[in-house]
């Protein structure tokens, strides 16, 4: 298994109280909240805990991208990986994943992930996303056109990487004269892609599809659901007459190692409470806009309301597996559990989360990459 | 006065069609909420006119035809409508969104139309404000800042919706999403042709409108001067609902005059 280390460079010293009373961290809590002093010293803190990874063994560092929330301060994960390309030099870089339809030309992500590919001699994982629903709101792009864009800024970048310039691209939503990608990407035939995914049957029948057979990572959902979206995913591969490759699966999920699993439980509580009860809460219809997913998964998710939108404690995640925690043993046999059940050849864990301090994310670090880890690179 | 209901087909999109009265044909066009059931209004303009709802394409009963991507589309397709159906010198009456849609058809070809009433319309900007963001708000914010009378809203939202009715709800929500989303509710080069509006045009407001307040009224003035502006106190976005019988004064004194 390759464990990749996962970060969301949270806003950690938002005024909680304040974005409680405000209802949610996305699209509408006022940037007066933001203090670039602290903005500035967190950059650099997150930064000091990825290149740790290299360090510590992980086989990949991972950053993503989310607009206009305390959720993540990446609207630009070209930035941090770029920072990222040049202070390691072993390390896999992931960005899981740049939200195509966001952009306004597809070719952008093609020219900046193609050189940090060539930067990085080879080191990228591209990871495309749609961009979650809020950031819908934040943009202004039509959320009813984000499945098409998505496709098509994929068949262009693809393309762009792949076939030899120039060459014209007609497009429904672009259309260029002149693809003719300087740089062309490091590795060939282009860096590994990766779809993460909160779990949806189009996004499954796409990425498994044989010309593609991408990686794809559910992420942050209680493990019954990640169980039943990788075998969706296998099933899937078996519909299209092939055995997906465990590589090919792939979980990302939120994770705190103590001495001891009461130790673990305490120290992580009031952190991973903040992330779960203040950093991810959103109203339904701003996680949800129109169009952004099909209707029928949409009614599903208004009958899981109360479930989704609530407030729920550490042990509720724990027992639900939305949060992994305890002991280096408690959570090396947690995830050897979940292993022999789903056979996910990535997992992506996110060592911060929320308000979790600095001391407790190295220590946290530490006693991953040194008490569990090896235990799950040597499974499969 | 009783409504028929069927469906016709144009650009092979199967379209609910309401019909009801008689006298000139009257074409009202509804705004993002639809035109599930006969109002108090629709039967009132009946008593007088030929009243014709249909359920835009993408809404109701209507089919969601793949054609279906700008409100240009639903503009064509309504001017299709009015030669399929062989409507003349029909008066148009939009809601909201269904106003702007009159407009849309009406810098084209108001070859078949004799007039326009304009029910608090969206299609273009003014200068300082924004439309409230309608899909943001929670369905209990949508319905008290659709009307000024909350208890009107209030009535509303005790009454649950049946599966079949959340289901159009949420077609409704999409369509009105992929012709309105962005730009939000207007269209930036409408405003240039809308002096190619050729026929008398009578513009309703209510005054709280919280949907888009009345300075997009005074806006539309500005851009089509020759319009009758008539503003209606202590009423939001609906007038048609919320004063059904002050609102079919106005529109019958103006058609009255045509």
């Amino acid at each position: 298994m390759q464990v990749i280390l996962f970060h969301l460079m949270p806003y950690a010293d938002l005024d909680l109280q304040s974005a409680r009373r405000h209802g949610t961290v996305w699209v509408t809590l006022p940037n007066r909240h933001f203090d670039p002093e602290q903005g500035h010293k967190l950059y650099h803190r997150y930064l000091d805990e990825l290149e740790y990874g290299e360090e510590l063994g992980f086989d990949a560092v991972s950053v993503n991208e989310h607009h206009q929330t305390a959720y993540g301060l990446m609207p630009s994960p070209i930035v941090t990986a770029s920072a990222l390309a040049r202070r390691t030099k072993r390390v896999r870089i992931a960005i899981l994943g740049s939200a195509l339809p966001l952009r306004e030309h597809p070719l952008t992500v093609a020219e900046e992930h193609a050189m940090i590919d060539v930067l990085s001699g080879g080191r990228l994982i591209s990871g495309f996303v749609r961009g979650i629903g809020a950031e819908y709101h934040t943009f202004g792009v039509n959320p009813t056109f984000s499945h098409d864009r998505f496709h098509e800024a994929h068949d262009l970048i693809v393309r762009a990487w792949t076939e030899p310039g120039p060459f014209a691209f007609q497009g429904r939503h672009y259309n260029v004269q002149y693809v003719n990608l300087w740089p062309r990407p490091f590795q060939k035939p282009h860096p590994p892609i990766w779809i993460p995914s909160q779990g949806s049957k189009e996004t499954i029948d796409w990425a498994s599809h044989p010309d593609r057979r991408y990686t794809y990572l559910q992420t942050f959902s209680p493990a019954k659901v990640v169980q039943r979206y990788l075998k969706l995913y296998r099933d899937t591969c078996k519909g299209y007459g092939y055995d997906a490759a465990d590589r090919q699966l792939g979980w990302a999920v939120p994770v705190y190692v103590g001495e001891t699993d009461e130790a673990a439980r305490a120290e992580a509580k009031p952190h991973f409470e903040a992330f779960r009860n203040v950093f991810v809460r959103m109203p339904i219809e701003m996680l949800l806009p129109p169009g952004y997913t099909s209707r029928e998964s949409l009614k599903n998710v208004m009958k899981a309301k109360a479930e989704m939108f609530g407030d729920i404690t550490i042990d509720k995640a724990l027992e639900l597996g939305l949060f992994v925690c305890g002991s280096p043993a408690t959570v090396r046999q947690a995830f050897t559990g979940y292993w022999q059940e789903m056979r996910f050849g990535n997992l992506l864990v996110m060592c911060q989360f929320g308000t979790l301090p600095a001391d407790l994310t190295r220590k946290n670090l530490e006693l991953f990459a040194r008490d569990v880890m090896p235990a799950l690179k040597a499974l499969g | 006065m009783t409504f028929s209901q069927r469906h016709i087909e144009v650009d092979g999109c199967k379209t609910s069609l309401r019909r009801g009265g008689s006298g000139e044909p009257l074409l009202y066009l509804h705004g993002a909420a639809g035109a599930g059931t006969v109002l108090p209004f629709m039967t009132k303009l009946a008593e007088r006119f030929d009243v014709l709802v249909p359920e835009h394409p993408g809404f109701g009963l209507s089919d969601e035809p793949e054609w279906l991507e700008n409100i240009h589309d639903l503009a064509y397709f309504y001017l299709d409508v009015l030669r399929a159906l062989d409507l003349r010198d029909a008066h148009v009456v939009g809601s909201s969104i269904g106003g702007w849609l009159a407009l849309e058809m009406a810098v084209r070809d108001t070859s078949r139309i004799k007039s326009l009433v304009l029910v608090g319309p969206s299609g273009i900007t003014a200068p300082g404000v924004q439309p409230g963001d309608i899909f943001l708000w929670s369905p209990a914010e949508l319905q008290r800042n659709l009307f000024f009378d909350q208890a009107i809203a209030e009535q509303r939202l005790a009454e649950p919706a049946t599966p079949e009715q959340l289901d159009i709800a949420l077609k409704n929500r999409h369509t009105v999403a992929r012709l309105a989303w962005e730009p939000r509710l207007h269209d930036p080069f409408l405003r240039k042709w809308l002096h190619r509006v050729d026929v008398p045009v009578k513009i309703v407001w209510g005054a709280d409108d919280r949907i888009l307040p009345v300075a997009y009224a005074h806006e539309f003035k500005k851009l089509m001067p020759g319009a009758e502006l008539e503003i209606i106190p202590r009423c939001g976005h609906l007038p048609q609902v919320e004063q059904a019988d002050a609102f079919c004064d106005i529109v019958f004194r103006f058609l009255s005059r045509r």
